[in-house]
């Protein structure tokens, strides 16, 4: 019999629970959805938590009335899934042309199509790489454990509200919906992020910036300067312009941005071990079985790294960096394609990239071992 | 009354003729006729022709995708909820056509704002293509033969919706005072001018009079509703608290016998308490000092066919949650065996609790028949059946799972010591 040398408690919890108080603490302040599963936890305490919570008609309107929210000085939340994040790719672009601070928690479930809503995947990332035309960077954000769901939601929301833009929070059913014991009395103190307003004199140009390349932010509802917020390519003004310098100058900058800051939003876990020649990298729910791979693999005295990527889009240099260290570089995901190792490595690939992939069940640590120990 | 210039001068960037320059003109003017300040002025666009005439707007402006400007300007009209402010949303018969579902939602809900809906029966912008609004009979370049159906009345559509005013003008002239009307209402208001488009309409429709046009296609010139209130607000939540709570908490209060992980599935029928039970069964661990996960799976529609619920419980932290081959299987009923056969098929080992009244499957667990339905029926075999696993196993100190069954309102209804006998 094991004695309990001492009384501790633990939450008995969910991620949903998590990454929504977070939001809420980090200063999110309107939650707007339209329900499908597998999110619908985060649909339902954000009716509990947030101070506004709208039940919208369908995912488009989503995207739209959160929007709205954002011009008038507002931080939207919403969650959803492939068929409805598929809806809403329009208006996301529109959000980030308009340069409108606000989160998408994606939560993936089997595809293609409705697939299967009560199954977990990560089958979105090429989506979402490819979600703004032109092929600009949309911050894309993933959590890889229960703590994320606290510290990466947090970040999420800070980086919608500093880079002024849509910001992906990407996650899947296993990681929102699996209840678990967890010691919660060390979740780390979450300071509730500001929007960056304009306070000088007339005139105010909309689109006008500094070396931050992010222009200051004025609320439609104030009326000392007129605001003018567009989704077509424009100038400073905000007025809608062809293909002048100055307009291409402001589209190129959408793009300069989330480069320029990117540093502010990697996000990433790496455990190296000395010696080791084999590099696992993952994210999202795998990376929890990649976690435990790497434990059985050093309990077997296998020498391994692992990387979890925390932050996907745009893909952080350190990770090529990283991976350039190792001969053999196992990346694991719950897909068919291995989304993950074209993004980092092409469709030319690298020698020693091999991947472990599946859909319809969650990778398994001995699926990544076996991988990790194959051909020694 | 006042003076403002609520546009910027320059001239509009419309085609000669055009009835979008009208409804921008009319607009400044049922502005200075309400006496509104510039700035408390948000005008929605989007894309159309009609959309391009921000730029000669000095109030403030907001310019989206096609067909969205109602949901966008809805989801500002809702932010604000401010009945100082005006929110104007500028639509096409295009947009409205493809915005169908925001135009209709708006007038349901009420949000406080005005839809103008530049009505010219077809896409301007792209070369003349027929919209949903394109009257019978009516040509464009695409369509020469004309359309063979009627179409949309718009107004009697958003009447139905709920819209608080709503009406129909042609446009021509001076009609400030409709807008006067409608931009004064409570809540959503909605303006349908109706326009021949010079570029395309007039050009495929020779000598066609746009009031005869209107009177030809059944659309009636009138007042639809007027002065209703019915007006959004936004929802505020008076007292969120954190979703933080020591009641969520479970405290270790008792002991465990594992040395190392046990992964438990639990698959029966919807209704039958199969996630209840997971969820005791991992909340007594916790009081017994371990780590646990808790998983769900079922169809879409909860309510019928299988249940299933996998939980591992450890002494050690738990990372990876899955668990491709339980140690213990419990099934309750034939849709839990129906679902877990395969699992029950890769079992090398473990054990396999079964109802009674059910084949076991092909398993190498070693098989136990347990009369779960028999002794406390249907509804209630789940929960009995993690009683009399954790009695058979052992792992953790009874006393958990007898105080996570006493803190729960099921045992209200049901005897614990129905759950004892085994």
């Amino acid at each position: 019999m094991h004695a309990t040398t001492e009384s501790k408690s633990k939450a008995f919890i969910d991620g949903s629970r998590l990454i929504t108080e977070s939001c809420v603490r980090a200063g999110a302040d309107v939650f707007i959805g339209y329900p499908i599963t597998p999110a619908n936890l985060l649909y339902l305490y954000a009716s509990k938590r947030f101070p506004t919570m709208l039940a919208a008609p369908d995912e488009i309107t989503t995207l739209q009335w959160m929007a709205g929210f954002a011009t008038a000085g507002h931080v939207p939340v919403t969650a959803t899934s492939f068929p409805g994040y598929a809806l809403m790719v329009e208006s996301i672009n529109m959000a980030y042309m308009q340069e409108l601070p606000m989160v998408i928690i994606l939560v993936q479930r089997l595809g293609p199509a409705t697939g299967t809503a009560t199954c977990g995947a990560q089958g979105d990332l090429s989506v979402v790489y490819g979600t703004i035309s032109g092929g600009f960077a949309l911050p894309t954000l993933c959590i890889s454990s229960i703590d994320d769901c606290w510290d990466l939601s947090a970040k999420a929301v800070e980086t919608a509200i500093k880079l002024r833009t849509p910001v992906v929070l990407l996650t899947s059913k296993e990681m929102v919906m699996t209840l678990l014991s967890y010691d919660w009395s060390k979740l780390s103190e979450i300071k509730p992020a500001k929007v960056k307003t304009f306070d000088g004199k007339a005139p105010y140009l909309p689109y006008a910036y500094n070396d931050s390349l992010v222009p200051e932010f004025l609320s439609v509802t104030q009326k000392e300067h007129q605001v003018r917020i567009t989704a077509s390519t424009h100038d400073t003004k905000g007025i809608l312009q062809n293909t002048s310098p100055e307009a291409i100058e402001n589209t190129k900058r959408l793009q300069k941005k989330h480069e320029k800051h990117i540093s502010d939003y990697t996000f990433f876990e790496l455990d190296e071990q000395k010696d080791a020649d084999t590099l696992i990298i993952s994210y999202d729910i795998t990376a929890q079985a990649s976690r435990e791979a790497v434990k059985q693999l050093r309990l077997q005295g296998k020498k391994v790294s692992f990387l979890a990527a925390k932050t996907l889009f745009p893909i952080p240099h350190e990770y090529i960096e990283i991976a350039s260290r190792y001969s053999k570089v196992v990346i694991a995901e719950e897909n068919l394609t291995g989304q993950l190792r074209l993004a980092l490595f092409g469709m030319a690939g690298r020698k020693g990239v091999t991947g472990v992939n599946g859909i319809a069940k969650m990778i398994s640590p001995i699926e990544i071992i076996e991988e990790v120990l194959r051909n020694e | 009354m006042n003076n403002i210039s609520f546009l910027t001068g320059s001239e509009l960037p419309f085609c000669k003729g055009c009835g979008h320059a009208t409804i921008t003109q009319n607009t400044e003017k049922a502005l200075q006729k309400m006496g509104i300040d510039l700035l408390d002025v948000i005008l929605v666009t989007d894309i159309g022709c009609h959309g391009i005439v921000d730029k000669s707007f000095l109030t403030h402006t907001v310019h989206g995708l096609h067909g969205r400007s109602v949901a966008l300007g809805g989801g500002i009209a809702a932010a604000i909820s401010n009945p100082t402010k005006k929110v104007i949303v500028f639509v096409g018969d295009g947009g409205a056509t493809i915005g169908m579902q925001h135009l209709i939602g708006a007038a349901h809900l009420g949000f406080d704002m005005t839809v103008v809906v530049h009505n010219n029966m077809l896409y301007g912008m792209t070369g003349g293509q027929p919209s949903e609004f394109t009257p019978c009979g009516f040509k464009t370049p695409t369509l020469p033969e004309g359309s063979n159906k009627a179409g949309y009345d718009l107004c009697e559509l958003i009447t139905a919706a709920g819209a608080s005013h709503v009406q129909r003008v042609v446009g021509i002239g001076d009609y400030s005072d409709v807008l006067v009307n409608a931009f004064t209402a409570k809540g959503f208001s909605l303006v349908e001018v109706m326009e021949i488009c010079p570029s395309y309409g007039v050009k495929s429709n020779p000598g066609m009079k746009l009031s005869k046009l209107v009177e030809d296609s059944g659309l009636i010139i009138k007042t639809f509703v007027s002065e209703k209130d019915k007006v959004y607000s936004k929802p505020v939540n008076p007292n969120p608290k954190s979703l933080i709570s020591d009641k969520f908490e479970v405290t270790t209060k008792h002991t465990h016998n594992l040395s190392k992980p046990v992964s438990i599935m639990l698959s029966g029928s919807a209704g039958e308490g199969i996630q209840s039970a997971a969820e005791f069964l991992s909340k007594a661990a916790m009081i017994a000092g371990l780590n646990t996960t808790k998983k769900g799976s079922y169809p879409v529609t909860v309510g019928v066919g299988f249940s299933a619920s996998e939980i591992i419980i450890s002494p050690e932290q738990i990372l990876y949650t899955g668990s491709p081959i339980p140690d213990v299987l419990v099934i309750t009923s034939v849709d839990g065996l129906n679902y877990a056969r395969a699992a029950a098929g890769k079992m090398k080992g473990g054990i396999l609790l079964i109802d009674e009244t059910l084949e076991a499957p092909t398993t190498g667990a070693q098989v136990i028949k347990v009369p779960f339905r028999e002794r406390v029926g249907a509804r209630n075999s789940a929960m009995y059946s993690i009683f009399w696993y954790l009695n058979h196993s052992n792992i953790f100190a009874m006393d958990a799972l007898k105080d996570v069954f006493m803190g729960n309102k099921i045992s209200e209804k049901v005897q614990i010591e129905t759950m004892l006998k085994f």
